[in-house]
């Protein structure tokens, strides 16, 4: 990859966020199998280079809507990590106070609408956060992530029409991490390419290695200055790997069947996005090496403390869930 | 008082939040015809940004009022038939009618659903069905469904003023009908009954077109010296329980008439909150008139058998009076 044109300050943002994401992760995951946290959790880590990418395309006026797989997407918005760690903890310091969980973390004030617990659920949200920009006639876009299982939801389709029928500044990224649940994406569509839907709907479709942050970035803002200049919307593929599975613990759901086709299962173990952006950025030699460490000893302990912050945090009053409920 | 039409009304309400509000826009299937007229005209005052025609696309459209009014817009989603909104339901009852709380109160959803309800233009199954009865089952949802012009008129107002999702019901049956709205603006607030008539012998409880399948019943029992108190709920969602308790505490007596199937419907609530909490103020038991248990047929005459009709009011209030 070449990315001679991306200034080295938008390559070291990028790399921030994918490393935040990424160490974040990895603390939900060690939590999950020491069952501190209830319910259950879609890990980000192999993907880290969609939101990441495509959130250093963004200003904080612009919006995104994310998936039950998002807290990706809202770190790489500038999320909050210990109300996000807190809200995974059930706890009254949570984002929602503790009513979203893992699935519905949203930070109104950085534009971060939402993540959703349904399958395609959000991309009529974000079809109208960009009406709302439409209309207010500014600058603002509207980015909504979702993955190849939402691809084949009635409200994609719906969504990649209206947008296009009226023109708005939407941009819809799928991230193809070639799985919905446990089910390969080869079996639950008959095409190669997602992308390859959007001419039906008379929008661009473009596909982009989701594994590559900086192709993503570069891929995001042509869709952000398309849209910002009201050309209306674009559909992204992000070609994409989960690292793990669809949830954690989900062994227990498999009891012991293997869905994970064996090549891509390498594929994934090879383009780590991480790693890959380590590698470009120290043989290019655009950031010193002991600025990349101390960037992650610092992103670490900020994950840890955020652990902590959760487990000290007060449980919500029962008493809450009558709260905000009417204006 | 000016007479105008249910229709009329609507209209009315739209043109006045329309320009007292630039926020409030419409968006939905031919909504610059107005398919039932009331949005008919508003195109041509407000233009295409605030009345948007959209494609048949129930679930999609549904969601982008909800994404609209959630990033400072208040919209109002025409879906037309109530049986449409069925396509729609993922995106009022999993977002609409989840959003603020799910999120921890970080935002209001400020949008109205509206939609024709219910049977009595023999149009089949697929645009006859009463949908009300389902979003009393979302907590974060209001629901409305007016039975005159006057009530329609200055309740829509106050739904599109509402920082909560309403979903605003308009009775087909009703269109037509003509009553007293002032050219002077009011509203009236949701969640608030009506007695449409007084009486001291029986307490009917309606809403929508079966308000008049109440009057018409009372208008008859009137003639044998029965009197009874006509409540109108207007508002299902959240619904009036103080009026309808302490009319029940007069009358001892309670009739719940509901155009819905009968299992889970409004009515079922109101006779299931009369039986638990004015239990002792009753001389018989409460009873529910609803639709027959039928998908809607099609024919006028079968049509006409399904729905609540004059007679099984006037039935239901004499098991009352044993």
């Amino acid at each position: 990859m070449d990315h001679r044109d991306i200034p080295i300050d938008a390559i070291l943002d990028i790399y921030t966020r994918i490393l935040r994401i990424r160490r974040f992760e990895e603390e939900v995951g060690k939590l999950f199998k020491q069952g501190q946290l209830p319910g259950f959790v879609h890990l980000y880590i192999g993907e880290e280079a969609v939101a990441a990418g495509v959130c250093a395309a963004l200003t904080d006026e612009d919006t995104i809507i994310s998936t039950h797989r998002g807290h990706g997407h809202v770190i790489a918005k500038g999320g909050d990590i210990k109300r996000m760690m807190a809200e995974l903890f059930g706890k009254a310091t949570g984002y929602c106070k503790g009513k979203g969980g893992s699935m519905h973390i949203a930070d109104f004030d950085i534009g971060m609408l939402g993540a959703c617990g349904i399958v395609g659920g959000g991309i009529p949200v974000a079809v109208g956060a960009g009406l709302s920009a439409w209309y207010s006639g500014g600058e603002r876009v509207s980015v909504c992530f979702f993955g190849d299982g939402a691809a084949n939801e009635g409200s994609f389709h719906e969504s990649l029409n209206l947008a296009s029928a009226l023109n708005l500044p939407v941009i819809f990224v799928c991230e193809n991490n070639q799985y919905g649940e446990f089910t390969p994406a080869t079996r639950a569509m008959n095409i190669a390419d997602i992308a390859d839907r959007a001419a039906g709907y008379g929008l661009p479709g473009i596909v982009a290695d989701g594994t590559d942050a900086l192709a993503m970035y570069r891929a995001a803002s042509a869709a952000v200055e398309r849209a910002r200049s009201g050309q209306g919307p674009t559909l992204i593929e992000a070609k994409t790997h989960r690292s793990g599975g669809h949830a954690e613990g989900e062994e227990a759901f498999l009891a012991g069947q293997q869905y994970r086709i064996e090549s891509e299962l390498a594929a994934a173990q090879a383009k780590d996005p991480l790693r890959l952006l380590h590698t470009y950025v120290s043989e290019k030699d655009l950031i010193p090496a002991d600025e990349l460490e101390s960037l992650d000893e610092s992103i670490s302990r900020a994950a840890r403390e955020a652990v902590e912050f959760a487990r000290e945090s007060p449980l919500p009053e029962v008493d809450s869930i009558f709260e905000d409920l009417w204006v | 008082m000016p007479r105008k039409t249910y229709i009329a009304a609507i209209n009315e309400a739209f043109f006045e939040e329309m320009r007292r509000d630039p926020k409030v826009l419409l968006i939905g299937e031919d909504v610059r015809i107005g398919v039932f007229a009331g949005t008919r005209g508003l195109h041509a005052e407000f233009g295409d940004k605030r009345v948007i025609d959209t494609p048949i696309s129930e679930l999609g459209v549904a969601g982008a009022g909800i994404g609209a009014a959630v990033t400072g817009l208040r919209p109002v989603v025409d879906l037309m038939f109530g049986t449409f909104m069925y396509l729609a339901f993922d995106q009022i009852a999993n977002q609409a009618g989840a959003m603020r709380y799910m999120y921890g109160g970080q935002t209001n959803v400020p949008v109205v659903f509206m939609t024709q309800n219910g049977a009595g233009s023999s149009a089949g199954h697929h645009h006859s069905q009463s949908v009300h009865q389902f979003f009393m089952n979302m907590p974060q949802i209001k629901v409305v469904l007016p039975s005159t012009p006057y009530d329609v008129k200055g309740l829509l107002k106050s739904a599109i003023r509402d920082d909560n999702p309403v979903v605003f019901l308009n009775s087909l049956s009703l269109g037509g009908k003509r009553g007293d709205v002032p050219d002077e603006e009011y509203l009236i607030p949701l969640g608030v009954a009506d007695v449409k008539r007084v009486g001291a012998d029986v307490t009917i409880c309606a809403v929508g077109s079966t308000v008049y399948t109440a009057l018409g019943a009372a208008n008859k029992l009137a003639k044998e010296g029965i009197e009874a108190e006509v409540i109108d709920l207007r508002t299902l969602s959240p619904w009036d329980k103080d009026a309808v308790l302490q009319s029940v505490a007069k009358t001892g007596r309670f009739v719940a008439v509901d155009e819905s199937f009968p299992t889970c419907s409004a009515a079922s609530e109101w006779a299931a909150t009369v039986a638990e909490e004015a239990f002792r103020s009753l001389k018989a038991p409460a009873q529910r008139v609803n639709n027959k248990d039928v998908p809607m047929p099609f024919s006028p005459v079968l049509e006409k058998a399904v729905l609540p009709s004059v007679d099984d009011v006037i039935a239901a209030v004499r098991r009352t009076l044993g």
